[in-house]
């Protein structure tokens, strides 16, 4: 099994959610984080004093995911989420060596 | 006793305790949100603690008859004895003209909080509050506003000198600035000052305040006129053409510099002009309150830089839009002060631009020392003394982590994480 | 290629950020999290009521990188974020099995 975490725009999160629903991929979860890449944050002006505020608004998902179903997921994600602007973010994949389902206490792959 | 008067002063009192709530507002979303109830509980606690001194001695000190030099008021209103419901000041019961004038003192004393917010012992402050308005501005108050009366001796600013400061623009303005350099210089720096960003944390909240104190300062500044007549009247309209002006003077600095005008701008821009309008809004007109108001909106945009090349920590610029903003009130009534207005007002000289010759700026910038040198050098004294032995400023793991958990154990919003994180979310 | 996760207190932030910008790194995902380990939390009274509060904010964030630079880039994290005071966190480190860059569609080493 593998976990596949994904870090893309917030705006682009519903285009994504469909794409996966559609590739039989319910589950998943999503945090709001903050991205510093490659992208310039921009800068705010408080009485005078300017600052530089450089992390940008980004959604981080996450899913555990058979092996065989990895590429697809992976691919799925990363055109769904894709504008060709700087800033679309990454997706990576880890390996997973147990996953349990809380509400029954299935395990692995009956788990995802 | 007149009815309309007393009705006015009335409602001004009620305005002018709107402004507190509102200052906390004010102050409350410049802050980061780890600190936030610490400096509304200071401004809180400011009303609570000074209407007890008030009752018992500053009201006597502020406004009883004169002992001696203009310097300061005798004792024969202690605990407001010898006042009854009947009593009257001018033309409306003296409870109301207590309430009213003390309702000052804690806007007053509120203004200086912003200096030291994040970093300030609360229990500092409990001390420093009774001490600063007992030695600081009864004595002040008392210059300024004690004016002599039909068998009482009032201050020397208001009588013997004769300058302009309608409702307080050295006796609040000036005043509360100098204190609040005086204080920052004292507690310190925060940590991480100029280096992250200390940036607002609720500007909407800090434009809700803005709203409520200029709401309120319309009992402020028309409410010292203590009669519902053609000069609250006159107060009233240089309120505000001082305030407009001012948001736009704001505005256009940051347009010309920044290349785009904020609402904190705006916001700051309104409270500059409302400042500035506090000592002038009874002898200037009201096309010279837009004068004013530009000015003061385009010299407090400026101001507020000083303390970056100077190196002091003003929190909430209070020095930059309290004191520089009552300065540029004092100082252009120097310049416009009508001979109309000045002879309603019944004593003093009309400004520059009138005919006046430079005799009535004289007396303003002798006010303006005057309430400054006394209230830094005094607040100096009481904040080192505070300091040496119980110590003003909290510790570093407490600044950091946040000080309304520590000194109040309350988190002001339910986020995981605490907000900690500033982002562009 | 590695992912690097280190949660550490919020206020090390900027300086972990400089320290890693001055070692090269660019880009990382940033969020806000709450911990809870050796660090105490804290009491607080509500009208008279006390509430004992064991989440302490701290503040999350992953950087994937090459395999050789690993260790250096979890050392400078771990120096810059440290005060020797408890709560300081952790950094941990996990295999990550391919990368896609979104915007571009490249992947691995050429990702990152």
């Amino acid at each position: 099994m593998k976990l596949v975490t994904a870090v893309i725009k917030p705006h682009k999160w519903e285009d994504v959610r469909e794409a996966l629903a559609a590739a039989g991929v319910a589950g998943m979860t999503v945090t709001e984080a903050s991205g510093y890449g490659q992208q310039k944050g921009h800068t705010e002006v408080y009485r005078g004093a300017e600052y530089d505020v450089s992390l940008v608004p980004k959604i981080r998902l996450e899913v555990v995911v058979d092996d065989g179903d990895v590429e697809s997921v992976v691919s799925t994600i990363s055109a769904a989420a894709q504008t060709g602007k700087i800033g679309d973010g990454k997706v990576w994949v880890v390996p997973v060596d147990s996953v349990v389902r809380v509400r029954t206490g299935e395990t692995d792959e009956s788990a995802i | 006793m007149d009815t309309g008067d007393t009705a006015w002063m009335l409602a001004s009192t009620a305005l002018v305790m709107l402004m507190v709530p509102g200052l906390a507002f004010f102050y409350g979303g410049m802050v980061r949100a780890k600190s936030v109830l610490n400096i509304m509980m200071m401004v809180m606690y400011a009303l609570a603690i000074t209407t007890v001194v008030w009752f018992l001695w500053g009201y006597s000190g502020a406004f009883g008859d004169d002992v001696g030099g203009g310097l300061l008021g005798g004792g024969e209103s202690l605990g407001l004895k010898n006042i009854t419901l009947e009593t009257l000041s001018g033309t409306h019961p003296t409870y109301i003209f207590v309430v009213f004038q003390m309702l000052f003192c804690v806007v007053t004393i509120g203004l200086v909080a912003g200096a030291i917010a994040d970093r300030a012992k609360f229990s500092a402050w409990m001390l420093f509050v009774p001490l600063w308005v007992t030695f600081v501005y009864v004595p002040v108050a008392h210059w300024v506003f004690a004016f002599d009366g039909d068998t009482t001796k009032g201050g020397w600013i208001a009588n013997q000198l004769g300058a302009f400061d309608f409702a307080g623009g050295t006796a609040v303005e000036v005043n509360s600035g100098m204190s609040a350099l005086a204080l920052a210089l004292i507690v310190g720096r925060r940590v991480g000052w100029r280096k992250e960003p200390f940036r607002p944390h609720n500007l909407p909240a800090v434009l809700l305040g803005a709203g409520l104190l200029w709401f309120g300062w319309y009992g402020f500044n028309a409410g010292s006129a203590l009669a519902a007549n053609g000069t609250a009247a006159l107060a009233l309209i240089n309120t505000t053409g001082t305030a407009t002006a001012s948001v736009l003077g704001w505005m256009a600095v940051e347009i010309i510099r920044d290349k785009r005008a904020t609402s904190f701008g705006a916001a700051s821009g309104a409270i500059a002009g409302l400042v500035a309008a506090t000592p002038s809004c009874g002898t200037v007109s009201p096309l010279g309150s837009l004068l004013v108001g530009l000015v003061a909106g385009v010299v407090c945009a400026w101001a507020i830089g000083v303390k970056y090349r100077l190196g002091y920590d003003d929190s909430l610029d209070v020095v930059g839009v309290h004191f520089v903003g009552g300065v540029v009130g004092m100082v252009m009534i120097g310049l416009l002060a009508t001979q109309a207005n000045v002879e309603n007002l019944g004593f003093g000289s009309a400004g520059l631009f009138y005919g006046g010759g430079l005799t009535q700026m004289g007396k303003q910038l002798v006010a303006v020392v005057a309430v400054m040198v006394f209230a830094f050098a005094v607040t100096w004294v009481i904040a080192k003394l505070i300091d040496m032995t119980i110590g003003f400023r909290i510790d570093e793991e407490i600044e950091v982590s946040g000080i309304d958990q520590a000194e109040h154990l309350e988190t002001a919003y339910d986020n995981i994480g605490g907000g900690s994180l500033q982002t562009g979310a």
